[in-house]
Formats: C-alpha cells, structure tokens, sequence
C-alpha cells in the first residue's frame, strides 16, 4: 500500500511538472492576486502591513481553489479511478495521494514563497515568518476539505465556480485561525499558540475527513 | 414485527404517495390555525420591550425561522444518512425536500435579523457570532441546492449532496466554534446584546405558539415537497419509458419499410 | 400602531409572508402540473410496471 501510494505521489508530481500541468500556475496567480489587490486599496504601506497576513492568506485560499477542479478530474475522465476500484489499494489511498501531491505543488510553494510576497506589502520579518508557519501548517486543511469538493465535482465536467462554492464556507475555520495566528505573532492580545494550535488541530482533521469523504464521494459518482 | 412492517410499508413510495395525500390537509389546516393564533397572541397580547418597544415583535418570526434553518439541516442530514447506508429512494426524496425550505427560512432569519438590528443597533448587520454563523449556514444551503441543480440523475445526485451535507454538518460546530472565537477577537465597539435580560413568560408563549406553528408549516411543506418529488421522478421515469418505444417503434417501422 | 419602527416590523412579517406564501404557491403548483402530466401520460397509454401488473391482475 505504501509502495502505491508512492507510485501515486510521484505520478502526479511528474504529471504537475509536464507541459499542460497546473504545477506553476497557481503561484503565477497567487502573486498576481497579491500584485493586483494594492492597486483597489492604494499604495499605503501602513495599511498594507496590517491587512498583508490576512491578504496573504485569502490569496492563498483562492490560488488553492483554482488548481482544485482538475485534481480528480482527469482520473475520472481516463479511467485512472476505474483501475484503482478494481485493483486490492483503497480509493483512500488515491484521495491521499493525490492531496499530498497537490499540497506539495500547490500549497507548501504557496508557504514557502510567502516571505518574498510578504515584502511587496511591507511585512516585517517576524511578520513574513508568521504567515509562512501558518501557510506550511494551515494549506492541508484547505487542500483536502477542496478535495471532497473536488471529488463531488469530478464528473461533471464543469465543476470550478461550482466547486468554489461547495467548499469556501467549509474553509472559513481555517481561514479564521491562520490569519489570526499569522496577526498573533506581529503583536496583540493573544498568544501566538493558541490559534496555531487549533490550526494545527484543523488541518489533522481535515485530511482524515477530507480523505474519507472524497473517497465516499468518488465511489458514488462512479 | 407489526411496528418495523408498518414503517417499511411507509418507506414504500406508493404508500407515501397515498399518506400524503391524507395527511397534507390536516397538517396544513393545523399549521394555519397555529399561526393564526400565534400571530394575534404576537400581535395582540405580548406587551412591547420595555427597552426595544414595539420592535420586540420581529422576534416572534426570527427566532422560529432561525429554529426552522437549523431543524431543516437536521432533517437533510439524518436523510443523508438514509441515503448513504440504507440507499433508500424515500430518503434521497426528503433530503431533496428540505434543502429550499431551509434554505428559504434561513434566508428569512437572516432578513429578520437585519430588520431588527437596524433599529435596534443603527446598522443592518453586524459581524456578530451569530449573524455570521447563521450567513455561513445560507451559503452551505446554497452550495446543497446547487449540487442538486448540477447533477441530472437523481439517485447520483441525492448521494454526492448527502455526503457533502455529511461533511457539513460535521463542520458545523467548527464553524460556530471558530466564528466565536473571531468575533470575540473582533469585538464591535458597541453592540446592544439581544441576550441580556431573560425573557418575560407573557412573550415566550406567543414566540412558543409561533414556533410550534412554524415547525407543522414546515413539516406540511417538506411532506408536499416529497410527494412532489415522487410525482416528478414518476413523471421522469414515464418519459423516458415512452421515449424508449417511440424509439424501438421507428426503429421496427423502419425495418418494416425497408 | 404608532412606534417610530413600525416600518421595521411590518417589512419583517411582509417579507416572512412572501417567502412563505411562495413556498405554499410553490408546491400547489408544481403538485398541479406533475398531476396533470401523469394523467396525459397515463393518457397515452404510458404506464408505469407495477401499475400495469395490478391492472393485469
């Protein structure tokens, strides 16, 4: 099972890096949504400063919404699912390998090149840091809550709007911690832990739930 | 078993169908009866606030409906589970149901709310928990409805929007959890709390009465929405029955001519 | 009624009677039009299964 699930991780991650795959393309957005937002609100970096976590993380939320619609998509259409139903691995195997293999293109670059983004709004370090942490702890959450989404939509072959808004209200939670644990760190009443924690806690559920039900989701369809 | 054969016989469509059709005026004259009473009583009877006046009156209608959005889902969700384990037609038929009822008495809690909060707080809405929580519910009843509307064979339908009502209503408490915590984060300066003093007994038996009359309406309605429901997938199944023999018809003319 | 809100109020059971009301004419209608194309089907000698067998019977 774990030999599958590997084959399955690196069958997307080849796939993501081919011509046609969305590997880049969610970071070419992320950071147009970050380039384009100044230019509704001006160029105050004061005012910048203090909403960058939380426009960081919204972009965030949006640039993983884009990539999702395809994420079982493609299987469904070629036969892929048909396969692993029929084969001894479970369709929770495939649900999670998918999800790490989209977190890893989508999610953890999103993370890690947060900081760079972070001082077109004036961030300060501590700030940049703060916002990466919850980034890297946070985006499983949204990258396997889009999954169930994305499983429910696979066969209709026109899933993106509707896919955004089957799944946005479930991401409001994790929207809700990570931008207030990314605003905890620069300074405030609360511990920084606190709702890093509770992030942390949101994500773990997510993928187990997210998991489950994608699978639940997929057989149905199938 | 008389008790489990009785409930299976009811399980069968048909059955419903002739159940329905016995049921719906009674539970329709009583839910009418109810809020009529429960109208004057919130009209007539129950005193103004001391403190809200005569604005108090919108609660005898927001509370109920706020009840209603939230009944409803629990409804949606124990019929999902039906969907789910037991693959039952009945139970795809009530989840589709109570989707636009709930979603429609949602809305009006949400419209209530800001009709009240108006006067009360001098803006229409505040990001306050509850408010928000209930704003998160409206748009999970949206997203239900449109799966509905996306997917055309209703037995698929009815088992991707139950496992995406599954998840939601495991989300729920973590939403109403998180929402809190923001907005206590977020504290509005001054907000008028509607949870202050307890509520008097000459106006919780007018809202009471109301709620009560609510939840028969909506029952009536969700018993009319099934057999609709019914009726429409009958309706379906018939034309493609006769769109099926029209076909074999021309193909069998066909091979007759030539 | 004389309260300076009553504005607020009557907007509140207005808008609550409309959705109702719609909810009611909703299901009234659409019972109306599914029973009438079942007659016209049923008309055209469209029947369904367990239909035809208890007629059969």
């Amino acid at each position: 099972m774990t030999r599958a699930f590997l084959a399955l991780v690196l069958r997307d991650l080849r796939l993501a890096a081919r011509v046609g795959g969305s590997g880049a393309m969610g970071l070419v957005f992320f950071l147009m949504l970050v380039a384009v937002v100044p230019f509704a609100l001006g160029p105050d970096l004061n005012l910048l400063a203090r909403i960058g976590p939380a426009l960081l993380w919204f972009s965030a939320v949006l640039a993983t919404l884009i990539g999702l619609d395809r994420l079982f998509q493609t299987d469904v259409e070629d036969g892929a699912i048909d396969l692993i139903l029929s084969s001894d691995t479970p369709l929770e195997v495939l649900v999670a390998a998918k999800g790490v293999a989209h977190w890893l293109t989508t999610g953890l670059p999103l993370a890690l090149l947060a900081p760079l983004f972070g001082l077109l709004l004036a961030l300060t370090p501590g700030a940049m840091l703060a916002v990466a942490a919850t980034l890297v702890v946070g985006t499983p959450a949204l990258t396997f809550i889009g999954a169930v989404g994305a499983a429910l939509t696979a066969s209709l072959g026109r899933g993106g709007l509707l896919l955004a808004i089957l799944v946005m209200p479930l991401m409001v939670p994790t929207l809700i911690f990570g931008v207030s644990a990314a605003n905890a760190a620069t300074g405030g009443t609360i511990a920084f832990l606190t709702p890093f924690l509770i992030l942390a806690a949101l994500s773990l559920v997510a993928i187990v739930i997210g998991i489950f039900a994608a699978a639940a989701a997929l057989r149905q369809s199938a | 078993m008389p008790r489990l054969s009785s409930l299976w016989n009811l399980a069968n469509p048909t059955r419903f169908l002739g159940l329905a059709d016995r049921l719906l005026p009674w539970l329709a004259a009583l839910a009418a009866a109810l809020l009529a009473v429960g109208l004057y009583l919130s009209f007539f009877v129950a005193p103004p606030d001391y403190q809200q006046g005569e604005t108090v009156r919108i609660m005898f209608i927001h509370v109920p409906a706020a009840w209603l959005g939230l009944f409803m889902y629990v409804m949606m969700s124990a019929s999902a589970l039906g969907t789910l384990v037991w693959r039952h037609p009945l139970a795809d038929v009530a989840q589709k149901a109570a989707a636009p009822i709930g979603a429609a008495f949602t809305f009006v809690c949400l419209v209530t709310g800001s009709l009240w909060g108006k006067p009360m707080w001098g803006t229409w809405w505040v990001w306050d928990a509850r408010l928000t929580s209930v704003l998160v519910l409206f748009l999970m009843y949206l997203g239900i409805m449109a799966l509905w509307r996306a997917v055309d064979d209703p037995g698929r339908a009815a088992r991707a929007v139950a496992v995406l009502t599954l998840v939601g209503v495991v989300n729920i408490p973590i939403i109403k959890f998180s929402v809190d915590w923001w907005s206590t984060l977020h504290q509005p300066a001054a907000v008028f709390r509607i949870d202050g003093p307890t509520i008097h007994p000459s106006m919780l038996w007018p809202l009471l009465v109301m709620a009560l009359a609510f939840t028969v309406l909506a029952v009536a309605l969700h018993v009319a929405g099934m057999r609709n429901e019914i009726l429409r997938r009958r309706v379906r199944s018939l034309w493609l029955m006769e769109a099926e023999r029209l076909d074999a018809g021309a193909e069998t003319a066909a091979g007759a001519a030539r | 009624m004389s309260d300076p809100h009553a504005g607020f109020i009557i907007a509140s059971y207005a808008l609550t009677g409309l959705v109702v009301g719609g909810l009611v004419l909703r299901a009234v209608v659409e019972h109306r039009a599914l029973r009438r194309a079942l007659e016209q089907l049923e008309a055209r000698g469209v029947r369904r299964r367990s239909a035809r067998q208890e007629t059969a019977r």
